[in-house]
C-alpha cells in the first residue's frame, strides 16, 4: 500500500471507530445499546489485545508464558495509578477535565503509554534472565513472576491491596479499546511479515539452526518478549479504567493467564486471527454459559480444562492451526495463497 | 537461640512436605522432561481420599496409630491409580507430539481436578479429621509435635527409599535407562509404558503421602490447595536440581525455611513470593540447580 492510501485507511478507520463510539455512549436515533451487551463487546475488545500479544510471544517465536496477567497487572496498575493521582494535572495540561473529551482522551493516551512502557520494563527484567532458558524454565518462571507482582500489589495499599483498585475513573470507552485492539493486530501482523518475525519463525522451527545462521536467539526472544507484555500492559490499563471493572490481584492471578492461553490455543497457536477468534468466542461463551455457572460454580473452568485436554489430544492446531484470514485468503484465485508466520514461505521468497 | 531453632523444626517439617510433593515432580521430569503441573493437584486429591477414608472408619471418634497407616496407604494407593490414569489418558495421547503440547495438556490436567474437585468436593473448606491425639514434646525451650515429628520421619524414609527403588532394583535401572533416552530404552527391550506408568504411580503415592501428613498437620483442605503448594514443591525441585531425589529433599527443605523465617518477621505478607525469587535466582546463577549436573547442549 502506498502512503496516501494507508494514511486513508487509518483516517478512515479512525472515523468509523469514533462513529460507533458516539452510538455506543449516546445511542443512535431511538437506538440505545443495552450496557450489558456494550460491557461485553468492550471486553472482548481487551481480550482480543490481551490474545493477539500474548500470540506474538507463544505463537510467533515458540517460547511458552503462562504469565501474561502479570505484565496486564504491571500496566493496568502503573496506569490506572497514573489517572487516580495524576490525572487531573494531565488534562488540566491540556486546559480540560478528566470528565471531558479532550481532557479523558489526553490522559488514556498518557496512562497507556506509561503502562505499556512499566509492563515492557517488567518484560525485559524477567525476560533476560529467563529467555537464556528452554521451554518449561520460561514457563515457570513467567508464572513465578506473575505471583509475585500479585503479592507486592496485596502489599501496596495505595492501589488498594486485596480490596482492587476501586478508586479508578472510568475513562476507558470503546474508542480506545477497539483502536488498541487494532493496532495490537496490526503490529504483531507486521512483526509476523518482518525480518524480525521470520527470524522468530526461525526460532521457533530449531533453536540451534537459528543460532547457526547468526540469528542472535536471546535478543530475538526478549525483544518480543518486551512487546508483548508491553501491549499486555496496554490491555491492563484498558480493562482498570473501564466503568465499574476495577483491577484486582485476585483475578489476574495465575487462571487469569491459564484464560489467555486457553484462547489462543483454541483460535490456533500461531494465527492472529485465531487469536482473536478464540478471545471472542472465550469472552462470549462464559456469559452465555452464567446462568449454569451459577447453579454449579466452577464448572465453567473444568469446560475450559476439558477443552484443553481435548483440544491437545484431537486438535493440537486449534480451530485454524496457523491459517490467516486475509485478502487474499477472501479472493482465493485471484491471487496466490502467501501465509504469514510461516517459515520458509513468503520473505525469503520474494 | 530457642527461637532461631524453633524457625529451624518448623520449618523443616513445612519442608519435608514441599519436598515430598517435590519428589514427583522431579522423578516424572526426569523420566519425561515434563513438568506434571497436576501433581500439585495429586497431592490435593490425596488429602481428600484420606479425609474419606478417614471419615468411613470413624477415625474422629477413636484416633489410632494403626487407622493412621490405613488410611495413608489407602489414600496413596487410591492416587497411584488416579497418576496412573492421567498418563494413560492424558499425556500418553499427546507424548509424541511437541513438548508444549504437554505442557498445555499438564495445565489442563491441573485445572480439571481443581474445579472438578471444587464441582465434586465444593469450595468450602472441610476439615481433615484428628487421627493422632495432638501431643507437643518439649527439648529444652524448643517444642515440636508429633505430627511435625511424623512428616520429618516419613518424609527421610521415603527418600532413603526412593534411592533404593532407583539405584538398586530392575525397575528403577529401567527407569533410569528411559530417563537417559526413551527411544533407546525401547530398542533395548525396555517396557517404556509401564516405566512411565510406574513413574507416575510412585509419584502420586508419594503425593498422597503428603497430602495426608498436611492434613495431620493443618486439618483444613480445599481442592484449590494443591495449587499453590505444587508450585512451591516444583521450585523446591528446581532448586535442588531437577531430576536429582536428594536434590529435591534440600530443595524442599531450604524453601520451607526461608518461608517460615520470613513469616516470623514484619514482611510476613511477601511470604508467598519467596519461593519464586529464589527460583528466578537460581536460574540466574545456577540454572542446574544445587545438586543437579549441568548438561550441555549437543548439536
Amino acid at each position: 500500500m502506498r502512503l496516501s492510501r494507508k494514511l486513508l485507511a487509518i483516517g478512515l478507520g479512525t472515523a468509523a471507530l469514533v462513529a460507533l463510539n458516539q452510538m455506543f455512549e449516546h445511542g443512535l436515533g431511538n437506538f440505545q445499546i443495552n450496557p450489558y451487551y456494550a460491557r461485553i463487546i468492550n471486553l472482548i475488545g481487551i481480550n482480543v489485545t490481551l490474545a493477539v500479544s500474548l500470540n506474538l510471544i507463544n505463537g510467533l517465536a515458540g517460547q511458552f508464558s503462562i504469565g501474561h496477567a502479570g505484565f496486564m497487572a504491571v500496566g493496568g496498575y502503573t496506569a490506572t495509578y497514573l489517572t487516580v493521582y495524576h490525572g487531573k494535572a494531565i488534562a488540566a495540561l491540556a486546559g480540560s477535565t478528566l470528565s471531558d473529551g479532550v481532557g479523558a482522551s489526553l490522559a488514556m493516551v498518557a496512562s497507556l503509554a506509561v503502562g505499556a512502557l512499566a509492563a515492557a520494563l517488567a518484560g525485559l527484567l524477567v525476560g533476560i534472565p529467563s529467555l537464556r532458558l528452554r521451554g518449561d524454565y520460561l514457563a515457570i518462571v513467567t508464572l513465578g513472576f506473575s505471583e509475585i507482582i500479585r503479592v507486592l500489589i496485596l502489599n501496596i495499599p495505595a492501589v488498594g491491596g486485596a480490596t482492587g483498585f476501586t478508586d479508578a475513573i472510568p475513562i476507558t470507552n470503546f474508542f480506545w479499546i477497539f483502536a488498541m485492539a487494532i493496532l495490537t493486530i496490526m503490529v504483531v501482523r507486521n512483526i509476523a511479515t518482518s525480518t524480525f518475525g521470520h527470524a522468530l519463525a526461525t526460532i521457533r522451527g530449531d533453536e540451534i539452526a537459528a543460532e547457526a545462521m547468526g540469528i542472535n536467539t536471546t535478543r530475538h526472544k526478549v525483544l518480543a518478549f518486551v512487546i508483548s507484555a508491553a501491549f499486555a500492559g496496554v490491555a491492563g490499563g484498558l480493562s482498570g479504567q473501564l466503568f465499574a471493572n476495577p483491577l484486582n490481584p485476585q483475578n489476574l492471578n495465575f487462571v487469569k493467564s491459564i484464560e489467555v492461553i486457553v484462547m489462543i490455543v483454541l483460535g490456533g497457536i500461531g494465527s492472529i486471527t485465531g487469536a482473536t477468534l478464540g478471545a471472542t468466542i472465550l469472552t462470549v461463551l462464559p456469559e452465555a454459559l452464567r446462568t449454569f455457572d451459577r447453579q454449579f460454580p466452577g464448572l465453567r473452568m473444568v469446560v475450559y480444562a476439558l477443552l484443553l485436554i481435548l483440544m491437545m489430544i484431537f486438535r493440537p492446531q486449534g480451530l485454524l492451526g496457523r491459517r490467516e484470514l486475509s485478502w487474499s485468503w477472501l479472493g482465493a484465485g485471484r491471487r496466490t495463497k502467501q501465509p504469514i508466520g510461516r517459515s520458509g514461505t513468503g520473505g525469503l521468497a520474494r | 537461640m530457642e527461637t532461631f531453632l524453633q524457625q529451624l523444626i518448623n520449618g523443616f517439617s513445612l519442608g519435608a512436605i514441599y519436598a515430598l510433593i517435590a519428589l514427583g515432580y522431579t522423578m516424572v521430569y526426569g523420566v519425561l522432561r515434563l513438568i506434571n503441573f497436576a501433581h500439585g493437584d495429586v497431592y490435593m486429591l490425596g488429602a481428600f481420599a484420606g479425609y474419606f477414608i478417614a471419615n468411613a472408619l470413624e477415625l474422629d471418634a477413636n484416633p489410632s496409630i494403626f487407622g493412621t497407616i490405613v488410611v495413608t496407604i489407602g489414600s496413596m494407593g487410591i492416587c497411584a491409580c488416579i497418576g496412573v490414569l492421567i498418563e494413560r489418558f492424558a499425556y500418553r495421547p499427546v507424548r509424541s507430539h511437541s513438548r508444549l503440547t504437554s505442557l498445555i495438556t499438564a495445565i489442563g490436567v491441573s485445572l480439571l481436578l481443581e474445579y472438578g474437585g471444587q464441582v465434586v468436593f465444593g469450595a468450602t473448606p472441610r476439615f481433615f479429621p484428628q487421627m493422632i491425639r495432638s501431643r507437643t514434646y518439649a527439648f529444652g525451650g524448643v517444642q515440636i509435635t508429633n505430627q511435625s515429628l511424623l512428616i520429618i520421619i516419613v518424609a527421610v524414609v521415603v527418600m532413603f527409599g526412593l534411592e533404593f527403588v532407583v539405584h538398586r532394583t530392575k525397575i528403577g535401572k529401567a527407569m533410569r535407562a528411559t530417563s537417559f533416552n526413551l527411544s533407546v530404552a525401547k530398542l533395548m527391550g525396555i517396557n517404556t509404558d509401564f516405566v512411565i506408568a510406574f513413574t507416575f504411580a510412585l509419584g502420586s503415592a508419594l503425593a498422597a503421602a503428603g497430602g495426608v501428613m498436611v492434613a495431620l498437620a493443618i486439618p483444613r483442605i480445599d481442592p484449590l490447595m494443591g495449587l499453590m503448594t505444587g508450585l512451591k514443591a516444583f521450585v523446591a525441585a528446581v532448586l535442588g536440581g531437577i531430576g536429582s531425589i536428594p536434590g529435591a529433599m534440600v530443595g524442599g527443605v531450604l524453601i520451607g525455611l526461608m518461608e517460615t523465617w520470613l513469616g516470623a518477621t514484619a514482611y510476613s505478607t511477601y511470604r508467598d513470593a519467596v519461593a519464586f525469587s529464589v527460583l528466578i535466582l537460581i536460574l540466574l546463577f545456577r540454572p542446574a540447580g544445587i545438586m543437579g549436573t549441568a548438561t550441555t547442549e549437543k548439536v
